[in-house]
């Protein structure tokens, strides 16, 4: 096996980089494309095969159409509620304002959104949406194409990519970063699946869009490539990430199997019910029901279960209800959840309930960036820009959905931020702003952890090494957490530690190796799984998706913060939380009730 | 009582190691539960590192596990096993009619040539307005059944046309995208779009063999959209025959 230095690899230089070809690198990519630099999008599978296509109900935006009277700043509103006020609201702002303008340029480019009768845009309700900061109802915000979203949105994105050109590594997977001597980010280090061949792929600008990494857990709705390549690549760089212990739970996962449920299947009038047939959540959120946040919901299911009304034999799970809406409805805009149904759970939701489980569906943290995309440092408790290096969409936490992400707010998150990181990358490589080359040590240095996969001669078994891991965090990370047993959890990871750092790739071969790639996947998804126990371990409060037994109450005395996990010194630091948007007064903290 | 045992045979082929591609056989304990082709790919991989498939997201929606599962394609991740056994028996081979690049893992690339060569984006010169565009529902709805395409390339690679000429015969996929975009209100390229298909070769070498459909995973029917596209072109000659009096 060669053993890869900066002398025998490949350098292949590039304006600017963007890891990941789902919606918000394809978002970015679209806007660089246009502008005429040399860009690339590398991507470990073909950009439609990226897990935005399984996003189901929808674009959560103030559009006016539904609601001729709706409003961004409501919207607003119900993303600093539903983040459980750690979300910054000044990025909030921008999402919601800026929203709109993305949405509609997704429709000129021909997504094929679902329409109202007077032509305009399809919009349902959705869960935390209300009207009024929370005082007209509920809202209908969530702009749709059916119950395939996501796989319109993704397939417009690509098409509009072919129509501009952008270039495609497809099949290409990146290991790591490479740095130059002022820790400023200068490409990576990627080899190309189906051949083999590695190289440094040098560029001025190097945007992680990777995407989420719900593969730390056992039961998850997210894709098998969701491993959180580019924030573990960040990680192993020194660069920080935020936020890391809000993950969130999405109630509706096949039992079973966890695929997604769309929330959007409540939003057209379905509810749960336990064994008695009981519409519970009228008991936890006697507004809203069903339509509280994903967070509230989750947890009333869990307690449903432990409190021995969960359904089937062994009352592990809850029903989703559906078929009072009758075959039309759910033919015209649920019709690939009736796929996915009858495909995974053997039910018909015409006829039948879907058995359906809180499962692990989306990571509020990441990379920490500002509204421009670009990832920052802390630096004697201030934000300091790394130079070179950019993060997007769910790799990273600008932070819009700080404790609890709103149902439809991850796709305009994709479009609106991706969109923000590829102008602000043009005028920054314009005006000539670039970072300094790598040297041929710092090369060598990133080669490091591919050369020593290929290399190793004995060692552990990927996939055991990965069911330990996820069986790990499912059991002490999930949906409730107590001190005392997040810290068996965190023995336990300090046992995986060391096998993850000794895996034995016994196939060496070049040709589409999906070992080595797996490989190197779980070492990411160690990294990210790590900053998750930490981080959970060490916020002694409950807000939004991190509920703790030993800490049931929000405090916002201590807690009202980001917290910041430093990979160097593995542990945490607090940041504020930005309450400063520049039209609208902040929110402040309230009681979050639905 | 002797435990049921599946007997697998796969088609293998490193192109560093093997001098030709070749059958493998598994046996693996028959799983107390139906599961589908792709968790079983995965039981076998835990067994043997070195076999190669792509996967994604595992239910359907992506198109990367499209594969010749008992001699018909489809997507792994959504054939429960229980729906293809004979006699406890599997084969798996990859799509047919596309170099292999290794084991069940194929080359795409003419594939997604022919599918670029349709140019599968809308096209609109008029100016935006500063909101969407409109369209009825009953317009919206002429989308249906086109745009749920996920490219797993089960249909072209199982269409005898597009074997023989992958490189002129668009094949069911990107044909099918073709309809989509004249279907679509909001696209005005519609002559341009007709005009480049017209040849004897893009959408003529359909015979309606109609593998297209019953190898789609996601129930869409390539051969009515091609069906669509030939009135079409039958429309826009007619159309050219009435203006001009000459048939062009």
């Amino acid at each position: 096996m060669t053993n890869y230095n900066s002398a025998n690899i490949k350098t292949i230089e590039f304006d600017a980089l963007i890891i990941g070809g789902g919606g918000s690198g394809m978002r970015t990519s679209l806007e660089l494309a246009k502008s005429g630099l040399k860009t690339a999008v590398v991507s470990k599978v073909f950009p439609t095969r990226s897990h935005t296509v399984s996003a189901q109900g929808g674009i959560t935006c103030a559009i006016q159409s539904a609601d001729p009277n709706d409003d961004w700043r409501w919207h607003m509103y119900d993303t600093v509620k539903g983040a459980d006020f750690i979300g910054d609201q000044d990025a909030i702002e921008y999402l919601c304002s800026e929203g709109p303008k993305a949405v509609f340029e997704l429709e000129h480019m021909g997504l094929p959104f679902s329409r109202f009768d007077n032509g305009r845009i399809y919009q349902r309700p959705f869960g935390g949406q209300s009207k009024d900061f929370g005082k007209g109802g509920q809202a209908a915000r969530t702009c749709a194409a059916a119950d395939r979203t996501g796989h319109a949105l993704l397939h417009t994105l690509y098409q509009n990519n072919i129509k501009e050109g952008t270039n495609f590594l497809n099949e290409w997977f990146a290991v790591d970063i490479v740095k130059n001597d002022k820790n400023e980010v200068a490409g990576v280090i990627a080899f190309s699946i189906e051949y083999g061949e590695v190289a440094y792929l040098k560029a001025q600008s190097t945007v992680m869009a990777t995407g989420g990494a719900g593969r730390i857990y056992a039961s998850t709705t997210n894709a098998l490539i969701n491993t959180g390549d580019g924030l573990a690549m960040a990680l192993r760089a020194g660069f920080p990430a935020q936020d890391m212990e809000m993950w969130q739970f999405h109630p509706t996962g096949i039992y079973g199997a966890g695929s997604l449920v769309t929330e959007g299947c409540r939003g057209e009038g379905g509810y749960l019910i336990n064994k008695d047939g009981e519409r519970f959540m009228e008991r936890y959120a006697p507004n809203v029901k069903d339509l509280a946040g994903r967070d509230v919901v989750a947890r009333s299911m869990v307690l449903e279960i432990l409190e021995g009304r969960g359904c089937g034999e062994n009352q592990d799970h809850i029903f989703l209800k559906l078929d009072h809406l009758g075959a039309d409805v759910l033919n015209a805009k649920l019709p690939g959840i009736c796929e996915l149904s009858r495909t995974f759970a053997h039910v018909d939701p015409i006829f039948e309930p879907i058995p359906v489980v809180p499962t692990c569906h989306y990571m509020m943290g990441g990379t920490p960036t500002n509204i421009n995309g670009q990832a920052f440092n802390r630096v004697d408790e201030i934000d300091s820009i790394v130079p070179g290096l950019f993060a997007a969409g769910e790799a990273a936490c600008v932070s819009v959905h700080g404790a609890n992400r709103l149902g439809g707010n991850s796709l305009l998150d994709l479009v609106v931020f991706g969109r923000a990181t590829g102008m602000f990358i043009q005028e920054e490589i314009k005006s000539g702003g670039g970072v300094k080359s790598a040297g041929l040590d710092d090369i060598d240095a990133a080669l490091e952890r591919l050369n020593k996969l290929n290399e190793s001669n004995s060692g552990y078994d990927t996939a055991d090494v990965k069911k330990q891991l996820q069986e790990c965090m499912q059991n002490y990370f999930g949906v409730f957490r107590r001190g005392e047993f997040m810290q068996k959890g965190l023995n336990e990871l300090k046992e995986i530690s060391d096998k993850v750092s000794n895996l034995h790739l016994k196939d060496k071969s070049n040709a589409f190796n999906t070992s080595r790639v797996e490989a190197i996947e779980l070492q990411n998804l160690f990294e990210v799984a790590e900053a998750t126990a930490i981080a959970a371990y060490s916020r002694n409060e409950s807000r939004g998706a991190h509920a703790r037994d030993d800490y049931p109450e929000r405090d916002d005395e201590n807690w009202l913060c980001h917290s910041l996990y430093d990979p160097q010194s593995k542990s945490i630091s607090k940041r504020d939380v930005n309450f400063s948007p520049s039209e609208v007064e902040a929110f402040p903290p309230i009681v979050r009730t639905y | 009582m002797a435990k049921d045992i599946l007997e697998i045979n796969m088609y293998r082929y490193n192109p560093e190691q093997d001098k030709f591609p070749y059958i493998k056989n598994y046996s693996i304990e028959k799983p107390a539960k139906d599961i589908m082709v792709l968790d079983l790919l995965h039981l076998l991989k835990e067994q043997d590192e070195s076999i190669s498939y792509r996967r994604s997201c595992r239910e359907g929606v992506c198109g990367s596990d499209g594969m010749n599962i008992n001699g018909k394609n489809g997507l792994a991740c959504i054939t429960p096993i229980s729906s293809i056994l004979k006699n406890n028996k599997i084969e798996l081979r990859p799509l047919p009619g596309l170099p292999v690049i290794r084991d069940l893992v194929v080359d795409m690339t003419e594939f997604y040539a022919q599918y670029e060569k349709i140019k599968p984006f809308l096209q609109n010169n008029t100016t935006a307005p500063e909101q969407e565009r409109l369209q009825s529902p009953a317009d919206r709805d002429k989308l249906d059944g086109l745009y749920e395409c996920i490219l797993c390339a089960c249909c072209s690679t199982s269409c005898p046309s597009f074997w023989w000429n992958p490189d002129k015969f668009l094949g069911p996929a990107a044909l099918l995208q073709a309809y989509r975009f004249l279907a679509d209100t909001r696209d005005l390229k519609t002559n341009e779009r007709l005009d480049e298909l017209s040849d004897p070769f893009s959408v003529y070498r359909c015979h309606g063999i109609m593998n297209c459909v019953s190898s789609c995973p996601k129930g869409l029917n390539p051969n009515k959209a091609i069906g669509k596209i030939k009135t079409m072109l039958l429309r826009d000659k007619k159309e050219i025959i009435t203006s001009d009096g000459v048939m062009n």
